[in-house]
């Protein structure tokens, strides 16, 4: 991901760094700014608090270049206790032990490297959850 | 509004094409379809393309494609969304003809996949999802695909096996079209040992990396006949969204775009999917040819795979599918598909489907870009 896109991203990668419709309510997971409930202006910040659960998942033995160092890695559906869903990697997991409901939380993590030469991408990836209960 | 009718068809096969260009695959199926409508006066060229910024390095395909086959001066303009290209391609042209703006147009789907290394072309594919929110995260086109296969398996208590039928009848109509890629029968256990690319979705799940083109003619039903002996005439064409992220679906396993197009066709076809002799659908992957028979009416919602099961998608079954191959047998040359699939429902309609011949008058079409971001229906009716 070149640098100004890695930038204007930032605090979506590495704080979940939503937001919340005045209007409804509705907590966004990317920033759109547009509420999808309503149609109205959404702009009001609001930081996810990262614990979910897994809703799908795959592990991906062909990936796309630039990945092909990491598989097999999985892959997850991650829906966040404010209600939002996620796409992210699994970390610190067997990908045996991964199954649907399965309680996680988000933890900062290397999510690829651009070259040699290039910055490296942080990001968050979802672990299985350390506190009991975090489960929604 | 006129109505609009299919007067010449065209296409190349379905290969690894290390012969032929980009633009030679485009051309090729420009003019077998220019020549199959008897070189009726063309006045515009759409083209439906996904990949070839990427994958050849080359925007500004219309104008290329025009020029090489002998069109130069003539209206050109490219169509993308995604794998949905080829039949957004033909969208632009019915609307084109429709409108009474232009009378003869040619529309063509063209995609040039196997220059690139693998690894390369799984990159371009991505490039149909959500580029900061999915495939920042490493996640193949494929491994979509599985998640929403991982989740229908739960929620539906299916195994992986139910999905078979799918690419086995895929692979058995494509034994039939000269044009397909495949000519291959595939058996059940070999779907049940295929290795995995994403797992629940293997490689005899998903539709091969590939080279084509396919064309057809189209201008008003009123004029056709001074063309075609034999036109096939256009009673429905929409066009639907929905996100294209999948963790920004309302309901994840269920193809909001494509049902919302399918109803769209039905009402401008005054018919419904009981009127349906056939149903070409996106079998990219087999998940989608589950929820795509869902979206479009054939079952109810979790039953499509039971369609595949008991044998209903078969040439003699109640909505027979992928009837000359689909994406699985024939080949996926993504932004080239939706046309395939619009030249094949033609032939079956011209009743020139061979051996996969089915009697039909009503046949559907179902294009799907990305996981489901653009889903477009067409509906057809053969003129004899």
């Amino acid at each position: 991901m070149h640098i100004p896109r890695q930038w204007r991203t930032r605090d979506q990668r590495l704080s979940l760094m939503g937001e919340v419709c005045p209007k409804c309510g509705v907590k966004l997971f990317p920033p759109r700014d547009v509420c999808p409930e309503c149609s109205g202006p959404a702009k009001e910040p609001f930081a996810l608090s990262g614990r979910g659960a897994v809703y799908s998942y795959s592990t991906v033995y062909h990936a796309p270049e630039g990945y092909e160092s990491y598989v097999p890695y999985t892959v997850a559906l991650v829906r966040l206790e404010e209600g939002p869903m996620v796409t992210a990697q699994l970390t610190d997991v067997d990908k045996e032990q991964v199954a649907i409901g399965m309680p996680v939380e988000m933890v900062t993590r290397k999510i690829a490297e651009d070259g040699e030469d290039g910055a490296i991408l942080y990001g968050y990836k979802f672990r299985p959850a350390l506190e009991a209960g975090a489960a929604c | 509004m006129r109505q609009v009718s299919i007067i010449g068809i065209g296409q190349t096969k379905v290969d690894e094409h290390w012969d032929k260009s980009f633009r030679d695959l485009g051309v090729d199926a420009v003019l077998a379809a220019i020549q199959d409508a008897g070189s009726p006066p063309v006045e515009a060229l759409y083209l439906g393309n996904m990949l070839a910024g990427q994958l050849t390095g080359q925007e500004h395909t219309a104008a290329l494609v025009a020029d090489y086959a002998g069109y130069r001066g003539i209206e050109a303009l490219r169509v993308e969304a995604a794998c949905a290209a080829g039949s957004s391609a033909f969208r632009v042209g019915y609307m084109a003809v429709a409108s009474g703006l232009i009378d003869v147009a040619v529309v063509v789907g063209v995609e040039k996949m196997t220059d690139m290394l693998g690894n390369e072309v799984t990159a371009a594919l991505a490039s149909a999802a959500d580029a900061d929110y999915e495939v920042m995260h490493g996640v193949s086109f494929v491994a979509l695909n599985a998640l929403l296969m991982r989740r229908y398996m739960y929620e539906h208590q299916v195994e992986r096996a139910a999905f078979a039928n799918f690419a086995i009848n895929a692979h058995r109509n494509a034994m039939n079209n000269p044009n397909a890629m495949f000519h291959a029968p595939l058996t059940e256990a070999a779907f049940g040992k295929a290795r995995m690319i994403a797992d629940p979705v293997s490689l005899l799940d998903s539709a091969p990396i590939c080279d084509g083109a396919a064309a057809a003619v189209i201008c008003p039903t009123a004029r056709a006949r001074e063309f075609s002996a034999h036109p096939v005439h256009v009673r429905a064409s929409a066009v639907a969204t929905d996100s294209l992220a999948l963790h920004d679906r309302k309901d994840l396993l269920f193809l909001q775009a494509g049902r919302l197009s399918a109803q769209k066709a039905y009402a401008q076809a005054g018919a419904g999917p009981e009127d349906m002799d056939l149903f070409e659908l996106h079998d990219a992957f087999t998940i989608m040819s589950a929820l795509s028979l869902e979206a479009a009416g054939f079952a109810p919602r979790g039953q499509g795979v039971r369609l595949a099961q008991e044998g209903e998608i078969f040439l003699g079954g109640r909505i027979p599918i992928s009837t000359m191959g689909g994406l699985k047998g024939r080949g996926h040359p993504v932004g080239a598909t939706g046309m395939y699939q619009i030249v094949e429902l033609a032939q079956q309609l011209r009743g020139e489907a061979g051996k996969n011949q089915v009697d039909c008058r009503l046949g559907m079409a179902q294009n799907i870009g990305g996981s489901g971001g653009t889903i477009i229906t067409h509906i057809f009716e053969s003129a004899d």
